[in-house]
């Protein structure tokens, strides 16, 4: 119970800093839009979501680790899997 | 034309106080809190560009790069240029800018404090490079000519115009948008306030900038951008453009002598090389707005240069930086606008705070209170560090 409020909390902060700090259209937000085609979070715009993952969450994300994430989905997952390792 | 300047943030605010001589320098406390010497410098609010252009145009422009959008948006709308002709034809750009030291000393703080370069992000490389105002310029309006920067230090701006003139002049564009930007932050005068070259007349801000004044005691630093659209005659009479002005002399030189000292000879040839160019004479310039910045030497050996060569001409004179400050890499081209802005309501604006000449600006017509002038041509001065030398000569069309 408490890991999935936890969870939609990590969801809800991650829309939030892609809406406010990226500035990506509320509407855009779906499980299914993939990040570049969608979403348009090109290269240098990963580069800031580095910065904002570090300090509104604590942990360093990997270019090596983003190779599978392609929807918000996968970013949500890969999120959540860094700050609820179990 | 178009301006984002200390005394307006809009051709007709900055006329209104050219006509006025309202100064744009104010006491700034940070400074002082920070260890100028002086607090002194001309002051304009940051744009707010959010909402104007999406993220990632924003993110690396510095705030120098800001002025210079908005003061292009206003030269491009006065040329009748919309983003469709841009996209149509092939424009360039050629800006004057010398730095970029608010970015430099953010990424650098980052990176002492976390260790990391991954935290310094990704707009800071393009804020803090000199050529970040062409660079962000040519990409938010889509411009495929000519890019990049001039940084000849205070002479910046009137190069890029001059640059921008002769490469128009060879047939290799018809159209470049030109200018200067400069900053506005105690960063980036920090290490120029260590010269002593500041006026220390903080007790009355706008009477401390003092251009051939005989107790002057230095300079007052500012900034902001201007923006000029300079065009070929075959290009502009064919789309219909409005034509405010002929470009039709640029001089230059080098002192080849001290690395903040300037010389008489170095501006002197300059202007004569601008009026050469020009095919006119001494005595049709109506106008010379002096490079004269406030301090002792500069504005003595300008006087000197400028008696040098117009002698008996006597054309009025008046340094605007007595009311914006020195603008610095701004500077050149935005002086360029204010004559033009006299010679669009012929009158020409005071060289304020001139109560008592020298021995060498009382040679000269300096222009003491708002005077109605019909001014059909003009002269405008730019020196800098390094003794970089600009002229340049404008005629009514």
């Amino acid at each position: 119970m408490n890991l999935l409020m936890q969870n939609d909390e990590i969801i809800k902060k991650i829309n939030q800093l892609l809406i406010e700090e990226i500035e990506i259209d509320a509407d855009q937000i779906r499980l299914a839009a993939d990040l570049k085609k969608d979403l348009g979070i090109d290269s240098l715009d990963f580069v800031d979501l580095f910065v904002i993952i570090e300090n509104n969450f604590g942990f360093k994300m990997k270019a090596e680790e983003m190779a599978d994430v392609t929807t918000l989905q996968d970013f949500y997952t890969y999120i959540i899997k860094r700050v609820n390792p179990n | 034309m178009g301006i984002y300047s200390v005394i307006g943030k809009s051709l007709d605010e900055v006329k209104h106080s050219l006509y006025q001589g309202k100064s744009g320098v104010v006491f700034d406390p940070i400074r002082k809190e920070m260890g100028f010497r002086s607090a002194l410098t001309g002051m304009v609010d940051r744009p707010v560009l959010k909402g104007v252009l999406d993220r990632r145009m924003r993110v690396g422009m510095a705030v120098q790069g800001e002025y210079a959008y908005i003061a292009t948006l206003e030269a491009l709308k006065i040329a009748g240029i919309d983003q469709s002709f841009l996209d149509q034809h092939e424009v360039g750009i050629l800006y004057g800018n010398d730095s970029s030291a608010v970015p430099v000393v953010e990424s650098v703080d980052i990176l002492r404090s976390k260790k990391d370069t991954m935290m310094i992000g990704s707009g800071n490389i393009f804020q803090a490079m000199n050529s970040t105002v062409s660079m962000n310029l040519s990409v938010i309006f889509r411009l495929r000519g000519i890019n990049f920067t001039i940084a000849g230090a205070c002479a910046s701006g009137s190069h890029a115009i001059g640059m921008g003139y002769l490469l128009i002049k060879q047939g290799l564009q018809d159209i470049i948008i030109c200018g200067g930007a400069q900053e506005i932050n105690p960063e980036s005068t920090a290490s120029f306030d260590a010269l002593n070259a500041f006026s220390t007349h903080e007790s009355e801000p706008t009477k401390a900038s003092r251009p051939f004044d005989l107790n002057r005691d230095g300079l007052v630093p500012s900034g902001g951008a201007a923006s000029v659209i300079l065009e070929s005659y075959d290009s502009a009479v064919k789309r219909g453009a409005t034509i405010l002005g002929e470009v039709v002399g640029y001089g230059f030189s080098s002192n080849g002598e001290h690395i903040s000292l300037p010389n008489v000879d170095g501006p002197a040839r300059a202007m004569q090389m601008a009026l050469k160019d020009s095919g006119m004479g001494i005595k049709e310039m109506d106008y010379i707005n002096a490079h004269a910045t406030s301090t002792q030497a500069g504005d003595s050996n300008e006087a000197q240069a400028i008696d040098q060569v117009f002698g008996k001409a006597e054309p009025l004179i008046s340094s605007t930086k007595s009311m914006t400050g020195h603008e610095m890499w701004m500077g050149g081209a935005s002086e360029v606008i204010y004559s033009l802005l006299m010679m669009q309501n012929s009158f020409v604006a005071p060289n304020i705070n001139f109560d008592n000449p020298d021995e060498f600006s009382k040679r000269l017509n300096i222009v003491q209170e708002t005077t109605s002038a019909e001014i059909n041509a003009f002269l405008s001065n730019s020196f800098g560090f390094g003794g970089t030398n600009s002229a340049l000569v404008i005629r009514k069309f």
